[in-house]
């Protein structure tokens, strides 16, 4: 199921990069009327963000173009990425190293052959059940006990979020909605609603942000910026219903329900960053951080988004 | 070629980001010393410098490892380029000779990668050095050395494991520092090992 043969589809990524021609045209305007040193500043961190969207765009949609296998193989690499990341910054233990080497090179490539067979039963309880069972197990026969709690538990979180939560993206890929095929589509309808909520989260608590959500965990996190980038993003989500199987009126709740729960993992990977003494997950991404920060939002608006479609959609 | 590929997939696996408190490396001849914890140090560390340097830099590496099978000495000897020495040599004689010989294959222009502590360590503590440092110093008067500090390589592949886990690394590298003239053994070694000890903290 190639999508160049969906217009819809093609006319979903046509308006992204529109929107990008938009964004890297005023980040040249203001390049140039920049004269204070930290203005200048910002504005280059701005433009290495807008570049990295390009690269980022251009993955996502040569994945998407392939169809299934494309979208499969970019999520599970950028699962195995996450993870890095976040074991990185985990306290575990040198005894816990065949523990992740199970983790990296067997759950993970698991997980995402079972979208592509399409075995949705054992896709959801692979890692909630096996994985978990396995995590702890081999923790057991490793032999260490201080911590052991701990431990364990932060290797089957890193999972949970970074491979279990991710994978219900490409998941998406699954369903059998009736009248609906190209389900492509819907991926990117929820990577663009995602990432367009955080945009613009930032541009309205830059603009606007006065008071913190959390404060002690994301001084940046405002509730202007917060009210903001879910109403514009939702609207977003909104005005592409046409690309969906949704009406206009099902996917502006849907858009809902994905940027809170985008907003809730956003804080969560923030607080974890924060307990860690970090600011960043990495840096592979120049500009966003690491490839945590940039999807942090993701993991918790993927299997939401993915068992409210599968609920209410399919028969 | 295959040097290429080697420092890449080292790259990639280790997940190295590199920084440098000096400018970066270059084709002068220095001394690369580094702490040690994971057999995947050496090749992190020079897959860490410009390509172009690479090719001036040869590891000192433990002969009765890599002399053992077919791919170890098709490594060291064509790859690396690797200057063998003998470990846990007796007598002092043999320990001359050995820095002698180091510096004969150093000529003016290949650097190297050395492990003071001689040995790998668990990655709590860095060990005191042994004295080859100071010798090869005295041998080649002037000599800069480089302090590299290695992070994260023992979670990555502790010892006794065969496979890696492919966390995020670092490779730090330190101040150009040089041994001055008659300062004594002890506190030279010291002062080395403070300097990668420094490195960690950043």
């Amino acid at each position: 199921m190639t999508g160049l043969s969906d217009p819809s589809l093609v006319r979903l990524v046509g308006g992204v990069l529109v929107l990008l021609v938009v964004a890297s045209g005023v980040g040249f305007v203001l390049s140039r009327r920049a004269r204070t040193e930290s203005a200048r500043a910002a504005v280059a961190n701005l433009n290495a963000r807008i570049r990295a969207w390009w690269i980022m765009v251009a993955v996502f949609a040569i994945a998407v173009w392939t169809g299934g296998i494309g979208s499969i193989v970019l999520f599970a690499l950028m699962s195995l990425l996450a993870l890095r990341e976040f074991v990185t910054l985990a306290p575990t233990h040198r005894e816990d190293h065949r523990t992740l080497l199970w983790a990296f090179f067997a759950v993970t490539p698991l997980q995402y052959y079972l979208i592509g067979i399409r075995w949705y039963g054992l896709f959801a309880i692979m890692i909630p059940v096996y994985a978990f069972v396995l995590v702890a197990v081999s923790n057991v026969i490793a032999g260490r006990t201080d911590r052991f709690l701990e431990r364990t538990a932060t290797i089957h979180w890193g999972l949970m979020v970074c491979v279990y939560c991710v994978s219900h993206a490409p998941a998406l890929l699954m369903l059998d909605i009736p009248g609906y095929r190209t389900n492509a589509k819907l991926l990117v309808f929820l990577v663009l609603v995602v990432q367009i909520s955080d945009v613009l989260q930032y541009v309205f608590g830059k603009l606007f942000g006065k008071h913190p959500v959390a404060p002690v965990i994301s001084p940046n996190k405002t509730w202007e910026g917060f009210g903001g980038g879910v109403l514009t993003a939702s609207l977003v989500g909104t005005a592409i219903w046409w690309a969906t199987p949704f009406t206009p009126v099902q996917a502006f709740a849907l858009s809902v329900a994905i940027t809170l729960a985008g907003f809730a993992g956003g804080l969560v990977m923030s607080a974890i960053k924060r307990d860690r003494g970090v600011k960043d997950y990495g840096a592979l991404i120049a500009g966003h951080g690491g490839m945590l920060d940039r999807i942090d939002s993701l993991c918790f608006a993927a299997p939401v988004f993915f068992h409210l479609t599968r609920y209410y959609f399919t028969p | 070629m295959i040097a290429g590929l080697i420092a890449s997939a080292a790259r990639l696996v280790s997940g190295a980001s590199v920084f440098y408190r000096d400018e970066p490396p270059d084709e002068r001849q220095r001394v690369y010393f580094a702490n040690h914890t994971s057999h995947l140090d050496f090749v992190v560390l020079w897959s860490a410098l410009p390509g172009n340097v690479r090719q001036f830099v040869r590891p000192v590496a433990a002969r009765d490892y890599w002399e053992k099978g077919a791919l170890r000495r098709y490594l060291s000897e064509k790859v690396f380029r690797a200057i063998l020495i003998d470990r846990g040599v007796g007598s002092v004689a043999d320990a001359r000779g050995t820095i002698d010989r180091l510096a004969a294959e150093m000529e003016n222009r290949y650097s190297i990668i050395v492990f003071p502590e001689g040995t790998r360590g668990s990655g709590e503590e860095i060990a005191p050095f042994k004295s080859g440092l100071y010798h090869l110093c005295r041998e080649k008067p002037g000599l800069e050395l480089v302090p590299v500090w290695l992070d994260n390589m023992n979670r990555i592949l502790p010892k006794g494991e065969l496979l890696p886990v492919p966390m995020l690394s670092r490779v730090i590298f330190g101040r150009r520092m040089a041994m001055e003239h008659g300062e004594p053994k002890p506190a030279f070694l010291e002062r080395a090992r403070a300097a990668i000890r420094e490195l960690r903290g950043l």
